[in-house]
């Protein structure tokens, strides 16, 4: 994953930075208030060392959230920011990108604030490609409300409001991000910094809307959640990591990998060397149709989280919203500046005196 | 061989028929080229929600009365004087709109037993004597129409289609109207479709020459051009009126105009229009919901755009939230809400002003937000423009309430000078603003003017100044997050202290008294400003004294309202809610005013605000 970033094209029109940046230009001055051992402080420190690769100024970069313990995150950056609404946060940055294309917009969101009160939002944000890169942190729980179970919950899971079990069947927010039309779609995991600075960066770079899946501890209320893919010993077999133009293995010694059957369908095959590695699918994140993005989505159990693809699933070029309006504003500018006097005067008038 | 001419003052007229016959482009077409007589005029299209309802029902029937004359008016009338009526539906649904004793020109072809029957006549009103009182005549205006096509190359439908045109030429005829608009516009309209074109122009002719020669019309009636001051004017809904105050508002201003937006009636066209306007950098959005319009438009205030977002009240109420967020940071942003009727769907077509207090009180905390309401369909510009001063200066997000009458209705409008027009210079943050402990200069998003109390607008890209804000309360100067409880109250009731001061910066309430003498005052808001006035005149004309004022900021009201009020024995409040400005007033001022109310849809009658008036003289 190297992209030169200074000419991404995502952030073509961002005023690049006079001098180099460093990680402490963006800490903002507040006193970081999230719970010790939360991993959004993980991926706090994850953005903030990355922010300065994009080389752009940091008065042009916005974070824009919504609600939950995940969206205090702009505060403790020190770019531009605001701390919205619950949900809202994509609609707000949608108008803020729309009308500043010299701004590089991040939404930071969880996934009740993204998939439940924000759903439309997210959803239509996904579909229309605006120039917004958006975070989602999943922690599979509302923290901030303390510990009702979210729409990633897995069912039966039992929380404040769920004593007896939830009875809600779970989002895949990858597999929603694929079938809202996303261009590209993106997983990582708070404790792997490597990983989720390799995945920032595709994402910064990509035109167009970026839905960035971070699976995130709640420490507090849904403890090791994401243990499965994190402990030694057992995330190799659970833990599949997409790299675009290569063959999918994981496990241990790389001995399992996905394939495609002879009715088109992705399957797990426990032991490679029984094709000799032939029969292994070689992932095309930039595939046209999401379909096979969508079938490794659908690989992980949701409940042992067994077979869990990570890294980016699609990242794929299409029209971009805010080009499309600038577009159609310079058309219409072409004829000549807009003529207040002639506008107000219209074409069917007549003088008394 | 010329008919006799007879002088007007004024006539109202009130064209109805099916959904689908055109009235509105008729009533429409009709008004353009009395505007350009120079006549005043004032007009009042009243359709049905249903985009087509069955064709001949009395759902399905779509109306637009027009009112013009040769001198100034208000309204667009009470009673009409003429109903032109394409079937049974629009004669049922419509002559009691009428006055006795007048005229009604109808489409006999369409009284067939049927179409009678599905509007339960149980007899043709053509002749069973039940329409004795009025002029009636019944013409065949689709037999007429297809007849005067004959050698067109068109279909006996495409034929019939053009009896509109046909009852159009009529119409031109009798009032002495200009015919070229129509055939421009005809053309423009039709112009790939030669064949309906010339068939339209001729249909429109047909009707002309058939008023000319037929001896059902004896006379050919005037209409004087009306004294209005020196100018040049053009006709203008409000809807268009408010389109262009805010692109005015734009220009004047330095900012771009984005308008962020979801689809309702009857606030769509003010979207529709400002989509057409991209050469003066316009961007509108259509977004998924109307939580979404909003939330675009304050993102984009956040960077420094002259933000508006566009619905009617049930869009308020799903706004409500982002307009709290908006007062919390303190953002400019022009809140549109077209009232109609409510609660709910309610009428979506029909007009009413019931979402004054949801304006003004319809979000959680203590979230002041100024409101400003036009007065007349031109006002809406004028109204734009003060809408987004107020948000500019004060940053703070700001309704503009107008309503279903106010934003279809139409009006001649004197086109102002663009140099008469305000300036609305906006000049963002650029440097720090404070010192802080260590002497380092900083920004603080929080330090308010000491005049306006606004905050500074410092938009991303500004180096050095980079802040965020949020819903969180903030500490008063320095923005960050603040749970301190004095703070809060201090901040609470500084944000209600900026929006008080903007009474400041408008101008005192006017009264209308012509000689001075009146102990009742009539005090209205918005599209009533038109009913009142005419009322007022009709009362001053048999020798009453009364006055007239009207408020086009509710919130905060001018400086002198109270003392006005108490200036006054009686005052009277018509409202088309169930009191809201009365609760407003009375609350306020402990003014022991009197309600008056209505909540059907249309707009007061003058005759039934004058006899309010007569109650209390
Ligand atoms: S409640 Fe959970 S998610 Fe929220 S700050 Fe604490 S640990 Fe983090």
């Amino acid at each position: 994953m190297t992209i030169d970033l200074p000419t991404a094209p995502a952030l073509s029109l961002v005023p690049k930075a006079d001098a180099p940046q460093t990680a402490k230009d963006f800490k903002s001055d507040q006193e970081v208030r999230w719970c010790p051992g939360c991993g959004d402080y993980a991926i706090l420190a994850a953005v903030q060392s990355f922010l300065p690769e994009l080389g752009v100024r940091r008065e042009n970069i916005v974070f824009v959230s919504g609600i939950g313990c995940s969206s205090r995150f702009p505060y403790y950056m020190n770019t531009y920011g605001m701390h919205s609404i619950h949900g809202r946060a994509p609609a707000i940055a949608t108008g803020l990108s729309t009308s500043r294309p010299d701004l590089s917009v991040w939404v930071v969101t969880g996934d009740g604030d993204a998939l439940s009160i924000g759903g439309n939002h997210f959803l239509h944000a996904l579909r229309r490609n605006v120039n917004i890169k958006i975070l989602l942190f999943n922690n599979r729980i509302y923290g901030l409300t303390k510990g009702q179970y979210s729409p990633t919950s897995e069912a039966g899971k039992i929380t404040k409001s769920t004593p007896m079990g939830s009875i809600d069947y779970p989002f895949n927010p990858i597999s929603v991000a694929l079938g809202a039309e996303a261009s590209f779609v993106a997983r990582t995991i708070d404790s792997d910094r490597k990983h989720l600075v390799g995945v920032l960066r595709a994402a910064a770079a990509h035109e167009g809307t970026a839905l960035v899946e971070i699976y995130q501890n709640c420490n507090i209320f849904n403890d090791g959640a994401w243990d499965p893919l994190k402990d030694a010993g057992i995330r190799e077999d659970n833990l599949i990591r997409l790299e675009h133009g290569q063959p999918i293995r994981f496990g241990r010694d790389g001995q399992k990998g996905v394939a495609r059957r002879d009715d088109g369908m992705l399957m797990v095959v426990d032991d490679v060397s029984e094709c000799g590695g032939e029969c292994l699918w070689v992932h095309d994140a930039h595939a046209a149709e999401p379909s096979t993005a969508f079938a490794l989505s659908r690989l992980a159990d949701f409940t042992t989280l067994e077979h869990t693809a990570i890294g980016v699933f699609r990242d794929v070029a299409r029209p971009v919203y805010d080009q499309l309006l600038a577009q159609q504003l310079d058309r219409a500018a072409a004829a000549g500046p807009g003529d207040l006097a002639g506008l107000l005067r219209g074409r069917d008038t007549w003088t008394i005196g | 061989m010329a008919k006799p001419v007879v002088a007007l003052e004024k006539v109202i007229i009130r064209f109805a028929g099916d959904s689908g016959d055109g009235m509105q482009l008729t009533g429409d077409r009709f008004t353009h080229e009395t505007a350009s007589f120079g006549n005043d005029l004032s007009t009042l299209p009243d359709f049905p929600a249903e985009i087509r309802a069955p064709a001949g029902t009395l759902p399905g029937v779509s109306a637009f009365q027009l009112h013009f004359a040769d001198h100034a008016i208000a309204t667009p009338g009470d009673a009409a004087d003429v109903l032109v009526a394409m079937n049974p539906a629009a004669l049922r649904s419509n002559l009691h709109h009428v006055r006795r004793g007048g005229t009604l020109i109808v489409n006999k072809d369409e009284f067939t037993k049927r179409a009678l029957e599905k509007v339960g006549y149980a007899a043709d009103p053509l002749d069973d004597g039940s329409l004795e009182s009025y002029n009636l005549n019944a013409v065949n205006l689709t037999t007429l129409t297809v007849e005067a096509l004959k050698g067109f190359d068109i279909t006996k439908k495409e034929a019939e289609r053009a009896k509109n045109m046909f009852a159009l030429g009529l119409l031109s005829w009798l009032y002495d109207r200009g015919t070229e608009g129509t055939k421009a516009f005809l053309r423009a309209k039709f112009g790939r479709k030669p064949e309906i074109l010339a068939a339209n122009i001729a249909a429109f002719e047909a009707g002309w020459a058939y008023g000319e020669t037929t001896e059902d019309f004896a006379v050919q009636y005037e209409i004087a051009p009306a004294p209005l001051p020196e100018g040049t004017y053009r006709n203008i809904t409000g809807n268009i009126a408010l389109s262009y105050g805010l692109i005015a508002a734009s220009q004047l201003s330095g900012l771009p105009l984005f308008l962020g937006s979801y689809p309702i009636t009857p606030a769509s066209d003010i979207l529709h229009e400002l989509s057409r306007h991209k050469q003066f950098g316009v961007r509108t959005l259509q977004l998924e919901d109307e939580i979404a319009g909003i939330g675009a438009a304050l993102g984009a205030a956040y960077g420094g755009s002259l933000a508006v977002t566009t619905t009617s009240g049930p869009g308020i109420a799903l706004k409500a939230e982002t307009i709290g967020l908006a007062v919390a940071t303190e953002l400019p942003l022009v809140v549109v809400d077209v009232q109609r009727g409510g609660p709910s769907t309610g009428l979506p077509t029909k007009t009413e002003q019931a979402d004054l207090l949801q304006a003004m009180y319809g979000r959680n905390g203590e979230s002041p937000v100024p409101i400003v309401a036009p007065q007349s369909p031109s006002d809406c510009f004028h109204a734009a423009i003060e809408a987004s001063r107020i948000a500019l200066t004060y940053r703070t997000p700001v309704f503009l309430l107008s309503d279903g009458y106010l934003a279809n209705g139409s009006e001649p409008w004197r086109i102002p000078e663009v140099a008469e027009l305000p300036d609305l210079h906006v000049d963002f943050a650029t440097e720090p603003n404070h010192v802080d402990e260590d002497g380092q200069p900083v920004f603080w998003p929080f330090k308010r003017d000491p005049e306006t109390l606004a905050r500074p607008w410092a938009i991303p890209g500004t180096p050095g100044l980079e802040h965020r804000i949020g819903g969180i309360e903030k500490a008063d100067g320095s923005g960050a997050i603040s749970y301190d409880p004095d703070n809060h109250d201090f901040m609470v009731r500084t944000r209600q202290a900026k929006v008080d001061r903007i009474a400041d910066s408008i101008p005192p309430l006017a009264v209308d008294d012509p000689d001075g003498r009146a102990r009742v005052l009539v005090l209205g808001w918005g599209s009533t400003h038109g009913p009142i006035a005419a009322a007022c005149h009709i009362v001053r004309s048999e020798g009453g004294a009364v006055a007239q004022a009207h408020l086009r900021h509710l919130n905060p009201f001018p400086a002198n309202t109270g003392e006005v009020l108490r200036g006054y024995e009686r005052v009277l409040i018509p409202e088309m809610n169930l009191g809201q400005l009365w609760m407003l007033i009375r609350a306020k001022y402990l003014v022991d005013a009197v309600g008056y109310h209505q909540v059907r849809g249309l707009p007061f009658k003058a005759t039934e605000l004058a006899d309010q008036i007569r109650e209390l003289l």
